[in-house]
């Protein structure tokens, strides 16, 4: 080919990017797949440099949480927040409102769930059944009031939500740990930040009848909750007017408000219930597992969450699956420690890089990539 | 006619046998285009026709699949735009390519390697100062561009082409944005930067401009060259046939019907625009049953804001409006849907649909609240798709299943989709924004014989449109507004263009401001 007048005339063929119109159904499945598979590739090299062989480590991984019964029961365990707070992250990004603050919502629905459980159950002398319920609800309003706020700061004063939703995880573990260190703190605790055990009653049952499981484990009833939750959400969106509603404005925003549609009504709505699936999370982890409020209850479920929401394309049940993984992910992290001798921020590590990675392939969903 | 020659000195654009192609449609078809130095050459054709393709083509957006580009008898192949305008080349897009928040001399040196790190925008000022004069192209190089006028970011533009050397200048549907004044203006640069020696092509789908401008045109039509022909072999007819395929008949019928009772009601309205100014002060009008009142003026003077406020999608500020006697003024959109109005918008993508939703899903928008779409909260998803199903064939939507995504329609297929959804319900009021802007002849002729039906059926029609043409074919009252006002009114029947052109541009025919129907309704 001939070089143009004037530019360069060394020119290499080059990558351009062409707009696609539409994109072949697979499309959608193995774009992020690929970018998985590119992300632990990329995680082979970082594992590599730490002298330890990469297929191992993975091996090992992969083993440590779903190779055994215990492995698969941890994996449960640690996706049980991240289903509920990434359903919760999910419905809010369907609207394209960016709730980043499922962290601080988590952490007042525990703290909400605690309350009830420490103070009211006894003080009340509540049936357990009751205070496990109230202790849902004491979460769910509370994760609920705090995504509200940046709702209504969105809604009404167009106040970006990214950056309030973010910095309001700060105040809700500040206030949260205000409590576990002082108020709260359980005086023969041998001087642990952490407040005295929820009665044994009133935590949330463990789902002994799941076969195939060690005896011991702790999986517990905040999987049906998710389950459930996933349900609804599913339900919400795809059946009811205001699930339509909620994907107009979602889509487009100018035409909702050309239909008539209650714009900031439904930024507000939204916002609460992310924050309240998210408070679930926080009550599911507190009252199933944990057992009380504590230092490090969340190692940042809320931000995985985020991720989580993100790979399974805002699916109620992709969140379910992905939660899943990311779920094993954690377990793996911990095992890897133990037997390999690597940090176990590895899964951290992983963890950005699965999102880092799906988020530039993304860009492949709508351009093709052309070498002339 | 012209076929492709030998390296004549006067051809300063050869484009030899291009073929684009898109996912499902071959834009460009073995095209072949040849423009002469300094000639105004008109690339005409309906929307779709594959002008703005062979024009990215040209100016280095895209790269054709097959073919040869010649500038100046010179083989060329252009990677990217800045090939393009190395050779030469430099286009003005429809959607200008300006940063609002940087000046003028900014924007113009944008993207240059000269010079290399530090700004010297001395330099540029003059240069830029010196094409501005030599071109008739006002413009002060230190404003900012968000405060400059469509007209004058346009200017900017053409300079920014002419800076780089661009002896070839593309202008894709200029006067789309503008006023009839700017409009002439532009044309006076056009012609004396032809009289200088380049060469100007100039992308339309309006016969009476390419007539008054162009010195060639060449006609595309479905991704082929029709033929390029000198104007003065052609009239406004004979080239509406080329660009169609078939005889184009300008007026369509219109039956008489008697106006019945009244619909709406404006009363000495006053709005705002998004800036805060006042875009309406003090219209008001009346539109009964089976009549059609057209609005026409020049765009930006209220017209935007007039449909908004009627559809309760702006705050007024002062007056009234009555539907059906009774007072509509603060209420909500939702309530004026739910009362029978019905809207066509401004822009059938960002207001009027849901580019990423199904056909079915978009259908439903206005009905979605109440049975039968819906019971209780739950919307009946199995009779949406009946209903969907049922709109698609009534109103001949073209596309492959109900659940087809509107952002893959055709601008006309997708104008079909909003008419089915907005008449469906039986509207008592439509308030039509532009309702053919971009449309091709078929479907233009198609929407304005739904208009005129559902006139005949009953409806009231406020049609707010641009198109002088289409405003006096359809209209039983012509209203023409100006900065906020209206100038006065003339009866759609026999109109005379003359008048209604001086009303546009700010001459007031209603006595003092205040009309004679103002009167009446102030002492009602």
């Amino acid at each position: 080919m001939t070089p143009t007048p004037s530019s360069s005339s060394h020119r290499l063929p080059r990558l351009s990017l062409e707009r696609r119109l539409t994109s072949p159904w697979w499309l959608s499945w193995v774009i992020p797949i690929a970018s998985v598979a590119l992300a632990l590739l990329a995680g082979a090299l970082i594992i590599a440099s730490q002298g330890v062989n990469p297929w191992e480590a993975y091996r090992a991984m992969f083993e440590g949480a779903f190779g055994t019964g215990y492995g698969v029961a941890e994996t449960l365990v640690k996706a049980i927040p991240l289903m509920l707070a990434g359903l919760g992250v999910s419905v809010a990004f369907r609207m394209k409102l960016w709730n980043i603050g499922a962290e601080g919502q988590l952490w007042m629905g525990a703290w909400a769930a605690a309350g009830v459980g420490l103070f009211l159950y006894p003080a009340w002398n509540l049936p357990p059944w009751l205070a496990i319920l109230l202790m849902m609800a004491a979460a769910v309003v509370a994760g609920g009031l705090w995504g509200a706020i940046p709702g209504v700061l969105k809604g009404v004063l167009q106040v970006n939500e990214i950056i309030t939703s973010l910095m309001l995880n700060y105040v809700a573990i500040s206030w949260v740990l205000y409590f576990v260190d002082i108020l709260w703190r359980d005086p023969g605790g041998l001087g642990f930040p952490n407040t005295a055990p929820l009665d044994k009653a009133i935590w949330l049952p463990k789902l002994t009848w799941i076969p195939f499981l060690p005896k011991g484990h702790r999986v517990h009833a905040g999987l049906l909750i998710a389950i459930l939750a996933a349900v609804f959400i599913w339900f919400l969106l795809n059946r009811t007017k205001w699930g339509y509603e909620v994907r107009v404005i979602g889509e487009n925003p100018e035409a909702a408000r050309h239909a008539g549609m209650p714009i900031v009504r439904n930024i507000i709505l939204v916002m609460i219930l992310s924050g309240a699936l998210a408070g679930l999370a926080g009550m599911a982890e507190m009252a199933g597992v944990a057992h009380r409020l504590q230092r490090g209850l969340s190692p940042g479920y809320g931000y995985t969450a985020i991720i989580v929401a993100w790979l399974a394309k805002l699916n109620p049940f992709g969140v379910l699956l992905v939660a899943v993984l990311f779920g094993g992910l954690l377990v793996a992290g911990d095992q890897i420690q133990l037997t390999m001798n690597l940090p176990r921020s590895i899964s951290d590590i992983l963890q950005g890089l699965i999102l880092f990675f799906v988020l530039g392939g993304e860009i492949f969903g709508r351009y093709r990539l052309r070498l002339r | 006619m012209n076929t492709p020659t030998a390296r004549q000195p006067d051809i300063a654009v050869e484009m030899r046998d291009i073929v684009k192609r898109f996912p499902g449609v071959v834009a460009n078809d073995h095209v072949t285009f040849i423009a002469l130095r300094g000639e105004i050459h008109a690339l005409l054709g309906e929307n779709g026709a594959g002008k703005s393709t062979l024009m990215n083509v040209l100016s280095g957006l895209y790269t054709p699949e097959e073919g040869e580009i010649f500038i100046n008898g010179e083989k060329v192949v252009f990677h990217s735009p800045r090939d393009a305008i190395a050779a030469g080349v430099g286009m003005v897009h429809q959607h200008f390519r300006l940063v609002p928040t940087l000046t003028v001399i900014e924007n113009v040196i944008l993207g240059l390697d000269d010079p290399k790190f530090r700004l010297k925008l001395e330099g540029a000022r003059e240069k830029i100062q010196s094409l501005s004069e030599q071109y008739g192209l006002k413009i002060d190089p230190d404003a900012f561009i968000w405060q400059l006028s469509v007209g004058e970011q346009q200017r900017v533009e053409i300079i920014k082409a002419l800076y780089r050397g661009a002896q070839i200048l593309i202008l894709d549907e200029p006067t789309a944005v503008l006023t009839p004044q700017e409009t002439e203006e532009l044309f006076r640069t056009l012609r004396s930067m032809a009289e200088k020696g380049h060469t100007i092509i100039f992308i339309s789908h309006k016969l009476d401009e390419v007539m008054a401008i162009a010195d060639r045109v060449t006609v595309l039509r479905q991704g082929k060259v029709v033929a390029t022909v000198a104007i003065d072999e052609v009239n406004k007819e004979k080239l509406a046939e080329m660009m169609v395929g078939r005889p184009v008949i300008f007026r369509i019928e219109k039956p008489e019907i008697e106006p019945g009772e009244e619909v709406l009601r404006v009363e000495d309205l006053h709005v705002r625009n998004d800036k805060g100014l006042p875009a309406l002060q003090g219209v008001s009008f009346v539109v009964r049953e089976h009549e059609i009142v057209g609005v026409a003026g020049v765009s930006g003077n209220g017209q935007t804001e007039l449909a908004e406020a009627l559809y309760g999608l702006r705050p007024v500020e002062k007056g009234r409006i009555f539907l059906y006697g009774r007072d509509i003024t603060q209420a909500s959109t939702r309530d004026i849907i739910r009362e029978g109005v019905a809207q066509i918008p401004e822009d059938r993508h960002r207001e009027g649909s849901v580019g990423n939703m199904g056909i079915s899903e978009n259908l439903i928008m206005k009905h979605y609240r109440r049975p039968p779409v819906s019971r209780g909260p739950l919307i009946d998803w199995g009779y949406v798709r009946d209903f969907a199903r049922k709109l698609v064939k009534r109103f001949n939507i073209a596309a492959p299943s109900i659940h087809t995504k509107a952002r893959l329609l055709s601008g006309g297929n997708l104008q079909k989709l909003i008419l089915a959804r907005e008449l469906s319900s039986e509207p008592g009021l439509i308030i039509a924004m532009h309702p053919t802007q971009g449309l091709d002849v078929g479907a233009t002729e198609s929407v304005r014989k739904q208009l005129l039906e559902e006139r005949e059926k009953g409806a009231g029609i406020l049609l707010i449109s641009e198109d002088l043409d289409e405003v006096m074919q359809l209209s039983d009252r012509i209203l023409v507004i100006y900065e906020g006002q209206i100038m006065g009114e003339t009866p759609g029947e026999g109109a005379d263009r003359n008048e209604i052109g001086l009303m546009m541009a700010g001459e007031n025919r209603s006595g003092t401001g205040d009309t004679s129907l103002q009167r009446n309704t102030s002492n009602a």
